[in-house]
């Protein structure tokens, strides 16, 4: 596994390595380079297998960092390829040539934190949310408790509890 | 064949106790089958209720006067059968308004009410209801080659076309019976009559988890308790057709009953055995062993 | 497409934050954009030459106003009819949420609904009872209304799981539904999250004892209400590209 990722970085300007487990590394590398190491991965290296493509809202860096995790069938890895994209200008490069899944994928992020990934097929149709009106709901600046007090009918009478805050009570009550 | 008041108030009498007979041998069905798969299963008489709450639905709507007609296009298909099949061998009472030529007459019934079926569902404009239809006809076309063929071979073997002389020619045990003078013709028509009546291996047509059961996927309330009504008596005359040309006919109620439950059964039975067949699959399946056999019967007996 | 004619003083006073002139809001064309290719005005030729238009939302739904469903004027068979409808519950098999993995195992031997006079029926039209099982997005809602919509009177509503009571553990996504009763009538509500497939049993034993004595008439106050509901329901569906009542 070393060995290959050390092979993998005379070839591409990985800025960052995190062995996560035996089995599973991640590697990051700028956008630009992506679909490049993606395709390289791809059809030299045997990563057949395109597991999941995901995303997460750093919102205090102001940056998305996007997740493709691939697999080898013959190597018996995972690799997690991530970047970083800018929040302001949410646009990534689409890679739905080299696996057919990848577009509905690309649909749902474009959904859920308005990433857009222009040639994508279908990516402007709406996914789960049927003719959604706010700011894409799985972006952290959205607030989904105010949202759904607004847009459902909350049953009064409903109680929460902070759940550190409850079992600390529950369990030190005299601290 | 004479029409006079207590003619038609006795075949009205016939049709009521066959629908009565026809929905408890629907329920013991189920019921049946539920035990197989060691289940509890419905009660008996669910099928009755099943019927008083398809009447008592209050709301219908309508797709057009077809969507109307199919269900009473399928009621007089069940119901013509009935009328002209003579029920019970040598009583005036119960047989029917048969006459001389009622065979090629039960015959074309028997397609009519799928035809008037296909008509009314067509109607109801539901995507899944065409393609019940369609597999409903392709099918029932090829169950009626192997069946014609049969009919075909009796009534060569009989020189009659008159149910009730067939049945004559029966009596006086079971080595007359046509199960045992011409297998090939009983093998031929009991192969098709499971198609006819659509359990397991031939159900594609109502398969409830593939097509939303088929033709009457727009069917409710009224109309789907006309269904319910034409099934509960078709099933029994169908039955009783087969009894009649193979099994030696019945001479009273009860014969008539045990013979009808015990047809009905066989294709029950070897609905709990086997899973379904895709459509091309029964199709193939009926043009090659039934019509083969039903050649077979032609061939020997002419 | 809009032809709700509900006046504003028909609409009750206890909308819940709804904006009172909301219906009149909606009555404009702007939704007419969400409709599908297939539902837009068209023009097409007849077979005789002559060029039609076609506004299937016109043509191909019916727009007339669901009418209250009377009972029997006479008591004795109305219980008769009602004992009848309470022995035979079919239910149209439509899973909305995780309650549907509950349902599979009422038809097992070990279960057993069947016994009860509850059978399963694939479409709605036969249906009379619903079961809303579990959690409901806003995407299954409109399929859910569809449906029920479809389903003939008298029909009614069993609500599984504490989601359709108040949200469950889904309260706060912005996703799905908190209270189903602002969406549609409920008869039954079986609360458990989730429920055990003997608490669905209970539930349509509950169910019965409704329907035998003549409680179940929530078909009609849907009707009654109808206005009130489908304000609610255009609340939250935003897409909204099928007539108003399209049975």
């Amino acid at each position: 596994m070393k060995n290959f990722i050390k092979d993998l970085g005379y070839k591409f300007n990985i800025s960052e390595i995190e062995y996560q487990r035996k089995n599973l590394t991640f590697l990051t590398i700028d956008k630009e380079n992506v679909v490049q190491l993606l395709a390289y991965l791809r059809d030299y290296e045997g990563f057949k297998h395109f597991v999941l493509m995901t995303a997460v809202d750093w919102i205090e860096d102001g940056i998305f960092q996007l997740t493709y995790i691939l697999n080898s069938p013959e190597k018996k890895i995972d690799l997690g390829i991530r970047t970083k994209i800018l929040r302001e200008k949410a646009e990534m490069t689409t890679v739905h040539h080299l696996w057919n899944q990848v577009a509905t994928y690309q649909r749902e992020l474009k959904e859920m934190f308005g990433i857009d990934f222009p040639g994508s097929p279908r990516v402007d149709e709406s996914f789960i949310l049927e003719g959604w009106d706010n700011i894409p709901p799985m972006r952290r600046d959205f607030d989904t408790k105010k949202y759904a007090e607004e847009t459902f009918f909350p049953r009064p009478g409903r109680s929460t509890n902070d759940p550190s805050e409850y079992m600390k009570q529950k369990l030190y009550p005299n601290e | 064949m004479e029409f006079t008041v207590s003619k038609i108030l006795w075949t009205l009498l016939g049709l009521f106790i066959v629908l009565n007979w026809g929905l408890i041998m629907g329920g013991t069905m189920r019921k049946i089958g539920a035990r197989v798969a060691k289940r509890h299963g419905i009660p008996i008489y669910q099928p009755y209720i099943d019927l008083v709450k398809n009447y008592a639905i209050r709301t219908q709507i309508t797709h057009g006067i077809m969507f109307y007609l199919g269900p009473v296009f399928r009621l007089s298909g069940g119901v013509g059968i009935f009328l002209f099949l003579p029920l019970i061998f040598g009583s005036d009472h119960w047989s029917n308004f048969s006459f001389s030529g009622d065979l090629i007459l039960i015959l074309y019934f028997q397609f009519f009410g799928m035809l008037g079926m296909a008509l009314g569902a067509g109607e109801g404009g539901h995507p899944y209801s065409a393609i019940g239809i369609g597999r409903g006809l392709s099918q029932f076309t090829t169950i009626e080659v192997p069946m014609t063929l049969a009919v075909i071979a009796l009534a060569v073997q009989y020189n009659t076309l008159s149910i009730s002389e067939i049945v004559a020619a029966q009596q006086g045990g079971i080595a007359n019976w046509t199960m045992i003078t011409n297998p090939f013709a009983t093998a031929a028509a009991m192969l098709s009559l499971l198609g006819a009546f659509g359990h397991s291996p031939f159900n594609l047509v109502k398969a409830p988890n593939e097509i939303p059961i088929g033709p009457p996927t727009e069917y409710h309330s009224t109309y789907l308790g006309v269904l319910r009504t034409n099934a509960a008596i078709l099933h029994v005359v169908e039955a009783a057709l087969f009894m009649n040309l193979f099994f030696g006919g019945a001479t009273n109620w009860f014969e008539l009953i045990l013979k009808t439950f015990l047809i009905y059964f066989w294709s029950v039975f070897v609905g709990m055995v086997f899973p379904r067949f895709r459509i091309e699959q029964s199709v193939r399946w009926f043009v090659k062993i039934p019509l083969v056999l039903g050649i077979i019967a032609i061939i020997i007996i002419i | 497409m809009n032809r709700l004619t509900a006046t504003e003083d028909k609409l009750p006073a206890s909308v819940f934050g709804l904006p009172t002139n909301f219906l009149k809001m909606k009555e404009t064309d702007d939704n007419d954009k969400f409709l599908h290719e297939e539902n837009k005005k068209r023009e097409a030729t007849a077979p005789d030459g002559s060029i039609i238009e076609i506004d299937p939302m016109q043509d191909y739904f019916c727009d007339a106003r669901p009418q209250v469903s009377e009972p029997y004027k006479i008591k004795i068979v109305e219980k008769f009819l009602n004992w009848a409808r309470s022995e035979s519950i079919w239910v149209l098999g439509f899973g909305t949420g995780c309650g549907s993995i509950e349902i599979p195992p009422l038809v097992t031997p070990r279960f057993d609904m069947f016994r009860y006079g509850v059978q399963m029926r694939p479409t709605p039209r036969q249906s009379n009872a619903f079961i809303i099982s579990g959690y409901l997005s806003v995407k299954t809602l409109k399929r859910v209304i569809r449906s029920y919509e479809q389903m003939q009177s008298p029909k009614y509503v069993i609500a599984l799981g504490s989601c359709t009571i108040n949200g469950g553990m889904y309260w706060d996504s912005y996703n799905t539904i908190n209270r189903l009763d602002q969406y549609m009538p409920v008869d039954v509500y079986i609360a458990g999250c989730m429920p055990r497939p003997e608490a669905l049993l209970a539930g349509f034993g509950k169910l019965k004892e409704l329907i035998k004595t003549g409680r179940a008439e929530k078909a009609n106050e849907y009707v009654e209400n109808f206005d009130w509901y489908k304000a609610n329901q255009k609340k939250i569906i935003k897409d909204w590209n099928m007539p108003d009542y399209n049975w």
